[in-house]
């Protein structure tokens, strides 16, 4: 046993915490928060210089091979520094498919491309009324000649708008059962028939679109794993970005519970520090039990895909997801009350933290959705 | 970063569990939640089991030979107390308090004669040690302790009272804190002393607590002679020393409840698939299936935060303040366990073991009772968040309590 990160791992801590201070700072966040397009193509050729695209991409694809920890260590950084741009699509929704679930000549096409930060991708999975069901997926791809016809609509896709590729979820085969007819296609956000639109979320730093495809044809060889089994591929890959979500969410509860606690030394009230009042120590102690506890388990969701078997993968997954997410929401509402009406104002950042905890709450299955997970692969 | 046992850690436990089914004692029914009808039974129970454990090697892996134990390592003492704990942890609560703080404090603050006249009786079995912290004036705020020790002819006179001693009515000794100088700053005036609790002028009195059994006790002492060899550390330690020791058990304490409620959970289950509503066993309402996967979740929190804490720990890092959290992660978490399995018994929830109406014998009436001291034993929860406020996260002292040290 043993579980603290290694030296790589704070040193990767280290390296990303500088570059988001440098990179990233509250008013580049700002600033993406209101523009439609989310990032910068300098940020995003600097982040590509760092290497983290590349840290999940086998070597063999011109990728560093890494650990989920490893690239979780990461993401708790940009968590805390409420990183916008489409890195989460593009690496752990994506990228991860295809490395799953692709043929070696899509691998080819697609994650030297990625690793080297020339493309983006995305996923659309949810459909208007399946949003808090992950797997609750109705619309159909009908063969048509050789490959298959998509009609309908997807929502909820991040940063489709900025995606050059995306891997579309859709049922070929009847029924509600995720695990039996779903199939994953690959196809280009340029196709014709995909008309894309942002939707207007309460997190700015993470833009969503809504997905419409009409009449759009794909090919045979634009499959992504088998015809039908596009489920069992892609849950793997979902756990590891529920994960990654909960290393975001750690990382941002971190730091809002840091703005409440430098707050609560500094602002005097009654003629003393309103950290002396137990109404508000209680408060920010308590932030720390749910931030720090979330971050032993985000070690053990994150340690789990990589090297558990599947149900404590499945399992660890889900508890964390609901858990870390949750964390992070009471955190930031907890830390906007203890800076009283400076944390209700635009002016201050707590409100981002909040949004952006709001966002990763639902994404991915929200904590009802992942308790019901956890109350079905309960032991005992 | 490996979340797993080693190999050699793994074989050990399955060892461990292998015996442990052979050992379990004739008279005790894992079925029931209480074997015992008194606490002299529950505690012989407790002595006659420890001496099991001691004979075959299986107590004090983490403490070297000469005082008792195995001289082996933490991570196997981990092992076999988190398998007693999803397994019989009735057999272990009257022995809490003696092995979590006694053997801690007097291992790690204690002197050589001290080490080797009172570690192994306490991990062959045949003494359980109560804890002498509470008085009735001193209980978040320890440190207003006034039990009196004054210095005499080479002995410490006792007079005052303690309060809420768990087990003391079946103890041997006590840890005890005390005050030797009223003169200085209070936590500056306490020592630590280690009572034989046969001694003239030592008193038991039990109280009743919420369950209707008779855990804890108040403990009179009136010119009570202790020799001065009795001392832990030097005179005006006691402060530093109490807190010390606390820490170090921390880890292997959460990790002990994070096996129990383990266990608790599967009963849980267990009765979920049981108790009906509206004609349908109540696991497949999904009201309560949220909350049994909350309280699910809450126990892998605690596991996996203690199993972080415990491997910091081991890897010589010194347990810090941080460690204050797992108390909240235990206590709290099994209140709501608690609350929700009556909740998911409905009318029954209010029905008392040992009726063709209760459910599973009571477990879970007794649990939500006992649970309630939790929050309140072993430092409050509030006493814990102050503790994380201001030695964690660097909030300062209220002006009440900074003006007063």
């Amino acid at each position: 046993m043993d579980i603290k990160l290694n030296e790589d791992q704070v040193e990767i801590t280290r390296q990303a915490r500088r570059f988001f201070e440098n990179e990233s700072p509250m008013d580049f966040v700002r600033a993406m928060f209101e523009d439609d397009r989310g990032f910068t193509d300098e940020f995003w050729r600097k982040m590509i210089e760092m290497g983290w695209p590349a840290m999940r991409i086998p070597e063999a694809y011109n990728g560093l091979e890494m650990g989920l920890l490893d690239l979780a260590v990461v993401l708790e950084e940009m968590g805390r520094a409420m990183v916008p741009g489409p890195f989460f699509s593009t690496v752990l929704l994506a990228a991860a498919t295809i490395k799953a679930a692709g043929t070696d000549s899509q691998k080819e096409n697609y994650l030297p491309k990625v690793a080297a930060g020339e493309i983006r991708g995305t996923m659309a999975l949810y459909e208007s009324d399946g949003g808090a069901d992950m797997g609750y997926i109705q619309m159909e791809a009908r063969t048509d000649g050789d490959g298959f016809l998509i009609d309908g609509t997807k929502l909820f896709v991040p940063d489709a708008h900025v995606a050059d590729f995306l891997i579309c979820a859709a049922r070929t085969q009847a029924g509600n059962d995720p695990a039996e007819g779903i199939t994953l296609f690959l196809l280009s956000t340029h196709a014709e028939g995909i008309s894309i639109s942002l939707m207007p979320t309460m997190d700015g730093t993470r833009k969503l679109c809504a997905v419409e495809f009409s009449g759009v044809h794909i090919n045979g060889d634009s499959i992504l794993g088998g015809v039908n089994e596009g489920w069992n591929a892609l849950r793997p890959v979902l756990q590891c970005a529920q994960v990654g979500l909960c290393a975001e969410c750690v990382g941002g509860a971190q730091r809002a519970m840091e703005i409440a606690t430098e707050y609560a030394k500094v602002r005097i009230q009654f003629d003393q520090p309103i950290g002396a009042f137990q109404a508000i120590k209680h408060r920010c102690a308590q932030m720390y039990v749910e931030v720090e506890s979330s971050r032993s388990v985000l070690y053990w969701a994150a340690w789990a895909q990589d090297h558990a078997n599947p149900e404590e993968a499945a399992l660890a997954a889900s508890v964390a997801k609901a858990y870390c997410s949750e964390v992070y929401t009471s955190t930031a509402a907890s830390a906007l009350q203890v800076l009283g009406g400076t944390g209700f104002s635009w002016e201050h950042d707590i409100h981002l933290y909040l949004k952006r905890a709001k966002a990763n709450e639902v994404t991915l299955g929200d904590p009802v959705y992942h308790r019901e997970q956890v109350a079905q692969l309960l032991p005992g | 970063m490996d979340f797993r046992f080693s190999p050699e850690e793994e074989a050990f436990r399955q060892e461990f569990v292998a015996w442990l089914e052979k050992n379990l004692p004739d008279n005790w029914d894992p079925s029931r939640y209480r074997n015992y009808d008194s606490t002299e039974e529950w505690a012989r129970a407790y002595c006659d089991f420890q001496k099991r454990l001691s004979d075959a090697g299986y107590v004090g892996l983490q403490y070297p030979k000469e005082y008792g134990g195995q001289g082996r390592t933490l991570m196997e003492e981990v092992v076999v107390l988190q398998t007693l704990a999803s397994t019989c942890i009735e057999l272990r609560v009257p022995g809490v308090v003696t092995h979590g703080m006694a053997v801690p404090t007097i291992f790690v603050c204690g002197n050589e004669e001290q080490k080797r006249e009172f570690l192994p009786k306490i991990l062959d079995g045949t003494h359980i040690w109560c804890q002498g912290f509470s008085e009735p004036n001193a209980g978040s705020d320890v440190a207003n302790v006034s039990t009196r020790a004054v210095k005499e002819n080479g002995h410490y006179i006792l007079n005052g009272q303690k309060v809420w001693t768990s087990f003391a009515q079946v103890a041997d000794y006590c840890i005890l804190l005390v005050r030797t100088d009223p003169n200085v700053a209070k936590h500056k005036g306490m020592s630590y002393l280690l009572l034989d609790m046969k001694l003239p002028g030592v008193e038991v009195r039990p109280i009743t607590q919420i369950t209707g059994e008779k855990e804890f006790n108040e403990l009179y002492m009136e010119d009570v002679k202790v020799p001065e060899e009795m001392l832990v550390g030097k005179e005006g330690d006691g402060w530093r020393i109490a807190i010390t020791t606390l820490m170090f058990e921390r880890a292997i304490g959460d990790a002990m409840m994070a096996a129990a409620y383990e266990k608790n959970l599967q009963i849980m289950v267990d009765m979920a698939r049981q108790c009906r509503r509206a004609g349908k066993p109540v696991i497949e309402d999904p009201i309560f299936r949220q909350q049994l996967a909350q309280n699910y979740i809450e126990v892998m929190v605690l596991k996996y935060h203690g199993l972080r804490s415990l491997s910091t720990q081991i890897q010589g890092g010194i347990p810090g303040p941080e460690g204050s959290i797992g108390k909240l992660l235990w206590s709290e978490p099994n209140q709501r366990i608690t609350e929700s399995a009556l909740g998911m018994q409905g009318p029954y929830g209010q029905i008392m073991g040992g009726s063709p109406w209760s459910v599973q014998d009571g477990h879970w009436q007794y649990g939500f009772l006992r649970s309630k001291g939790n929050t309140i034993e072993a430092g409050s929860s509030e006493i814990q968040r102050n503790i994380i406020g201001e030695r964690v996260l660097g909030l300062p002292k209220d002006m009440s309590r900074a003006a007063r040290q």
